[in-house]
């Protein structure tokens, strides 16, 4: 009998759940849908500071945006400096987050909870005033950067001032700054591992090392895509780093595409040539993760 | 493993993982150490590692000169309200998702999860023109309103709320209680873990953020900490000490909610994480 109410009841329990999911869907559409498809149609017109002010300006031009773009020197500029700062940050990042979530793992290893949260430190950080921090720290005469290179013998570098130098620093700061994160995330991974699968390595003869390779690594692979694909995406957005310590100099050696799209539509209002930048930005993004999920199938079958 | 072995082994494991954690917490611990020396210390020849004396002059400058307290009131602000106000929203659809069925439920969900991908700037510049027809840009609100819902702190609460026994719920409708009543008095205690979790992650997430308020923020009397900070810093270049009081009083409140609260921020990172 009690059934049969219930599901009398469902026709009533259906609408309960749009009113549920009304509020979200409403916020999401109106400022996250309406906006995306707006991005689309502004790629393609000439929107700029005039437009903002009466709309009568407006041009339809296909996609001069992206062709003026693929000719724009500062673009391919950004460009670079972008993925130079991903190949090279992203396994600075990754492969320490995996070495310390090892140690950490380990059984012989004492006072954990200390150690994560010591080292998980830098990712609730506020990324501005850490990039303040490090301006400090880099500094050529007075920061403990050149103190400590000079122990060494290494003579003092202009770090932010050095367009040698300017992008591996923010590297530096980068890494810092977001490698507890995918050590954590690796964490979860190593404890997810059944012990009883090392047990039988063991009784099977393995040593520490074939142990890693033939149980953990493959066992981790999932979590290794996971961490690899979230760290591709945060850093090809690399913004607030350039904004505060660089402003994207010297002579645009740390200028990013999030920091171009900045400087194009928000100071410049060029918002129909910052559209076509954040949704080029976009189709790298979704690019690099079909890249990185292919690698992961040929490499660990 | 013989002893001596594993004594060394033990040993090496905890030398790598001490030295590590020294290099992490370094510059932390230079910005508070340089934050209390005296005008000028920190930048002189030879550095000096510790202050002379202990010298509170550049968080009397902020507070009193500097207008510090608007800042971490408007961040306080709006961090606040986009928490209350999302955390209501998420775990409405979150629950309505996970547990009353209703036509194209899943087609929608799938739709969310995709949008994950889309990375904040695309959305940018068409949010901002449509803020401003809206007359919320320099407005507490142009921050606040596109925080209000998020597909992440949706997921989330879904995946949480699944575990909820149905018989409970049904008891509850044989009982004749209403949906929003369940939801009130069944559901959200039962899951005040993942609520707490969402909590952290949203209102750090909030505080920590630039580029939003950058953007929408005009008047600076609205600056939230961080964009107030990053300003302050183009202004007072020279002023190490006090550069270093500001950078340590807008991360010292995401750093002690971290310490109250990480189990639940963990938490997150690992249950987000484990959804592949």
């Amino acid at each position: 009998m009690s059934r049969q109410r219930l599901q009398t009841m469902a026709p009533e329990r259906g609408r309960a759940g749009y009113g549920f999911v009304a509020p979200a869907l409403f916020i999401i559409l109106v400022f996250f849908f309406l906006p995306l498809t707006g991005a689309l149609l502004l790629g393609f017109t000439d929107f700029d500071i005039y437009a903002l002010g009466d709309l009568a300006y407006l041009r339809f031009i296909g996609i001069d945006n992206y062709t003026r773009l693929a000719r724009d020197p500062l673009f391919w500029k950004a460009l670079r400096n972008t993925l130079v700062f991903v190949v090279s940050a992203g396994p600075l990042t990754v492969l320490p987050a995996l070495g310390l979530a090892l140690l950490l793992h380990a059984r012989l290893t004492r006072f954990k909870g200390f150690f994560r949260t010591a080292l998980f430190l830098p990712v609730v950080t506020t990324l501005v005033a850490v990039a303040v921090v490090w301006r400090y720290l880099y500094h050529p005469q007075y920061g403990p950067m050149a103190a400590a290179l000079s122990v060494f013998g290494v003579e003092p570098i202009d770090w932010l001032g050095d367009p040698h130098w300017a992008l591996p620093a923010i590297i530096l700061m980068a890494v810092w700054k977001n490698f507890g994160y995918s050590m954590v995330v690796f964490l979860a991974g190593l404890h997810a591992i059944p012990g009883q699968l090392y047990e039988a390595a063991r009784i099977d003869g393995a040593n520490a090392w074939q142990q890693f390779r033939h149980v953990t690594l493959p066992l981790l692979a999932p979590t290794t895509l996971f961490v690899a694909v979230l760290t591709l995406v945060g850093y090809l957005q690399l913004f607030a780093e350039p904004y505060v310590m660089t402003q994207g100099g010297p002579s645009q050696s740390t200028l990013s595409v999030v920091l171009l799209m900045y400087e194009e539509g928000f100071r410049w209002w060029n918002m129909g040539y910052a559209a076509a930048v954040a949704f080029l930005l976009f189709g790298i993004i979704v690019a690099g993760g079909v890249v990185l999920r292919r690698m992961q199938r040929r490499w660990l079958p | 493993m013989s002893a001596p072995r594993k004594m060394l082994e033990t040993l090496g494991i905890h030398l790598l993982l001490v030295a590590a954690v020294c290099l992490t917490i370094f510059p932390l611990a230079w910005m508070a150490m340089a934050s209390v020396m005296p005008a000028g210390e920190a930048s002189a020849y030879p550095m000096s590692w510790l202050p002379s004396t202990l010298s509170l002059e550049h968080y009397r400058a902020l507070f009193s000169r500097l207008e510090v307290v608007r800042y971490i009131m408007n961040s306080a602000l709006i961090a606040g309200a986009v928490t209350l106000i999302s955390l209501v929203v998420n775990s409405m659809a979150g629950y309505a998702f996970a547990k009353l069925s209703f036509p194209g439920r899943e087609r929608v969900f799938r739709g969310l999860v995709a949008t994950l991908v889309v990375p904040g700037q695309v959305t940018m510049l068409p949010l901002f023109m449509l803020l401003k027809y809206l007359g919320l840009i320099n407005s507490y609100w142009g921050v606040i309103v596109p925080g209000m819902a998020s597909v992440f702190g949706i997921f989330l609460f879904r995946q949480y709320a699944l575990s909820i026994p149905d018989s409970l719920l049904d008891a509850a409708r044989i009982d004749g209680a209403g949906e929003w009543r369940i939801y009130r008095s069944i559901v959200l205690p039962l899951c005040k873990p993942i609520l707490l979790t969402l909590a952290v992650f949203t209102f750090m997430g909030t505080w920590n953020d630039f580029m939003w308020p950058l953007v929408v923020l005009t008047d600076s009397r609205l600056h939230t900490l961080p964009v107030a900070l990053a300003n302050l810093s183009g202004e007072h270049v020279q002023d190490t000490e006090l550069m270093m009081a500001g950078a340590l009083l807008t991360v010292l409140p995401v750093i002690v909610l971290y310490a109250l609260l990480q189990r639940y921020y963990i938490e997150g990172i690992m249950v987000g994480s484990i959804k592949g």
